[in-house]
């Protein structure tokens, strides 16, 4: 579409191929007027072809290029390399997390050598299930610092990666309906405030001024006010691991797609290696970043670990114009909604509950999700829901990851991320790179740490205690 | 979900709340040696695994028992349910008739004269 609406707009419509867009060269040959085209696109063929020699860049000028010559030229974003026999390190999942952090280690940390294996397609788990919502406002020490270092490198990576990952700062709004309510969203707007990042408590008015449509009358939870991140917002999530992939790719990671890891290959207590599906392949260091799956793969390790895996169900409506300007949350049940660009309404709720692997929800959730968005916004109540999924959450005992050592020397965890992953991804991977590169965790990532629930360190920003489906 | 309880029949989930794994039956000995690994590992660890899982649920909306489900996390299926309360005595029982077996307490058991 991009292509198209820029080729249209140097171009009259008329010397377009209604089909195609493609230019009709024969119409080109026969009017004369069109030399000075023909030189532009020659120019452009020339300086195109520079710059893909040089790194297949995307710039305004691949983009002009491509747009006059039919974009015939694009090339895959990323190789598809048969595995070595052996690599420097090895991540396990090809998620948001996994390609993250073989960019960084690849990017920051001068490592080369590195493979991602995927058992399925990269962008097949989460990382293109997710609501897509980014934000740092968390309360916790051991959370904060990590949350904003993340939200930081979200606000230079299209940069940093030369991809269009379509990220929005938006803003995101929790609101509150009590007194009490509004005194502990003070509280976290201040433990925010102090590690760098950015929150302001809106009042009523404010905040009818900014989103009318609110219920603000319900009389159950009256809405009262709004804690407001104007620096969150959302991102185009399947982009996030394209766009990590291809920079990977360039920097000479390996991506190795349908490569399911079925065994570690462990030797006096060090981890030298694992099993795939598609053959032995061993390695200096591995790092598991497999979310959902987590308990799974590493129980190949004999370990077990503080997780249980559980769905979480994600809903799109049918695409209307522009009603919601930002993310917003209901205070007093779950229930999270912001706009796609392409005018979707996209929400979600509580995850259903229970121990599951399946990838789908159940209906009780659907409704109680459905129904804690008319509380507060029944605007929303005529859209037509379009479609529902679900994703694998790694759940961890107290709401937070883990990003640390495991007891097998040389195999390293990442994992926990409930549902609150891909807003970490970007630091997630920094900080589990930093760990793999240099064997001592990332300055804030230091309190995610695996050993946290047997010396009590815990880190539980809802205070619900060991139950995964709490928090 | 459906899961079918042993008094009531087929009941729909959504009457009930999951606490978790049904290892939580399983509380350990407080006064044992190794009390906190086992109690570390009692609270926190998980098998967590894809396929059949037992856990407890509760009867919230119906009547207010806990029973443990049999269920396969891949597909959902309930597979078999029993109240909770007769798990735990059968564990129970096991666990007596088992220590009650073991030939340490036994002979301690016979020291203090207390042989049945
Ligand atoms: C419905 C839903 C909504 C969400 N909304 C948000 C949100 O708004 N904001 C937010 O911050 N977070 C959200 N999350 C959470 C977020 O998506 C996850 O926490 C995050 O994506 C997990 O990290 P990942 O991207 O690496 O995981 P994944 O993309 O799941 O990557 C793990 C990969 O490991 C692979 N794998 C598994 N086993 C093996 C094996 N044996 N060998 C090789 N590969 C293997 C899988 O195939 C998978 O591709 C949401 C999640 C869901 C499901």
């Amino acid at each position: 579409m991009i292509f198209k609406s820029l080729v249209n707009s140097i171009i009259p419509s008329d010397l377009m191929s209604k089909s195609s867009g493609k230019l009709h060269s024969s119409v080109l040959q026969q009017k004369k007027s069109f030399s000075l085209l023909q030189c532009l696109q020659q120019s452009n063929f020339i300086v195109g072809h520079v710059i893909a020699r040089v790194d297949m860049r995307y710039s305004i000028w691949s983009l002009i290029n491509q747009a006059l010559t039919g974009n015939q030229g694009w090339k895959p974003a990323w190789r598809e390399p048969e595995p070595k026999k052996n690599y420097q390190i090895i991540i396990i999942g090809g998620g948001g997390h996994g390609l993250a952090t073989a960019f960084y280690l690849a990017s920051r940390y001068g490592m080369s050598n590195i493979a991602v294996l995927e058992k399925g397609w990269i962008g097949s788990g989460n990382i293109g299930r997710n609501t897509t919502i980014i934000r740092s406002n968390y309360l916790l020490d051991g959370n904060e610092p990590f949350y904003e270092e993340s939200l930081k490198l979200w606000e230079g990576l299209e940069q940093d990666l030369n991809y269009n990952a379509m990220i929005s700062q938006r803003g995101i709004i929790n609101l509150y309906h009590s007194d009490s309510q509004r005194d502990a969203y003070v509280r976290r707007g201040n433990a925010m405030r102090l590690h760098g990042a950015d929150a302001k408590l809106l009042k009523l008015e404010q905040l009818r001024n900014m989103c009318p449509f609110l219920d603000f009358e319900n009389a159950r939870f009256p809405v009262m006010g709004g804690l407001l991140q104007a620096r969150a917002g959302t991102a185009r999530h399947d982009a996030v691991a394209w766009g990590y992939a291809r920079a990977a790719d360039q920097r000479g990671v390996d991506i190795i797609q349908n490569c399911e890891v079925t065994d570690f290959i462990i030797k006096d207590g060090a981890c030298v290696g694992v099993k795939t599906s598609r053959g032995t392949i061993t390695a200096g260091k591995v790092g598991v970043a497999v979310a959902g799956s987590t308990s799974r793969v590493m129980a190949k390790a004999g370990l077990r670990l503080p997780i249980e895996s559980h769905v979480l169900q994600a809903f799109v409506s049918e695409g209307l114009k522009p009603v919601i300007p930002g993310v917003i949350t209901f205070g007093a049940g779950h229930f999270y909604i912001s706009q796609s660009d392409k005018g979707g309404l996209v929400f979600g709720g509580n995850i259903d509950g229970y121990n599951s692997y399946a990838q789908r929800g159940n209906l009780p959730v659907f409704e109680d999700v459905c129904q804690s968005g008319m509380a507060i916004m029944p605007m929303i109540g005529r859209a037509r829901i379009l479609r529902n999924w679900g994703g694998i959450m790694d759940m961890s005992m107290d709401g937070s990851p883990i990003i640390d050592k495991t007891p097998i020397d040389q195999l390293f965890l990442n994992a926990g991320w409930c549902y609150g992953g891909f807003k970490a991804t970007p630091a997630s991977g920094l900080c589990f790179a930093h760990l793999l590169a240099r064997d001592e965790p990332h300055e804030v990532a230091k309190k995610l740490r695996l050993d946290r629930f047997r010396c009590g360190a815990m880190l539980d920003e809802r205070g619900a205690g060991a139950q995964p489906n709490l928090h | 979900m459906i899961i079918n309880h042993p008094k009531l029949g087929p009941r729909d989930a959504a009457e009930f709340t999951i606490l978790g794994d049904a290892s939580m039956l399983n509380r350990p000995d407080w006064q044992a040696d190794n009390a906190d690994d086992e109690f570390y590992t009692y609270v926190y660890l998980r098998d967590n695994p894809a396929g059949l899982h037992r856990e407890l649920w509760f009867h919230e909306q119906g009547d207010r028992s806990w029973l443990v489900v049999t269920r396969d996390t891949i597909t959902h299926d309930v597979v078999d349910v029993s109240l909770a309360s007769n798990v735990a005595l059968a564990a129970k029982s096991k666990k007596v008739t088992k220590t009650l077996n073991t030939k340490k307490t036994r002979e301690k058991l016979k020291s203090k004269g207390q042989n049945r």
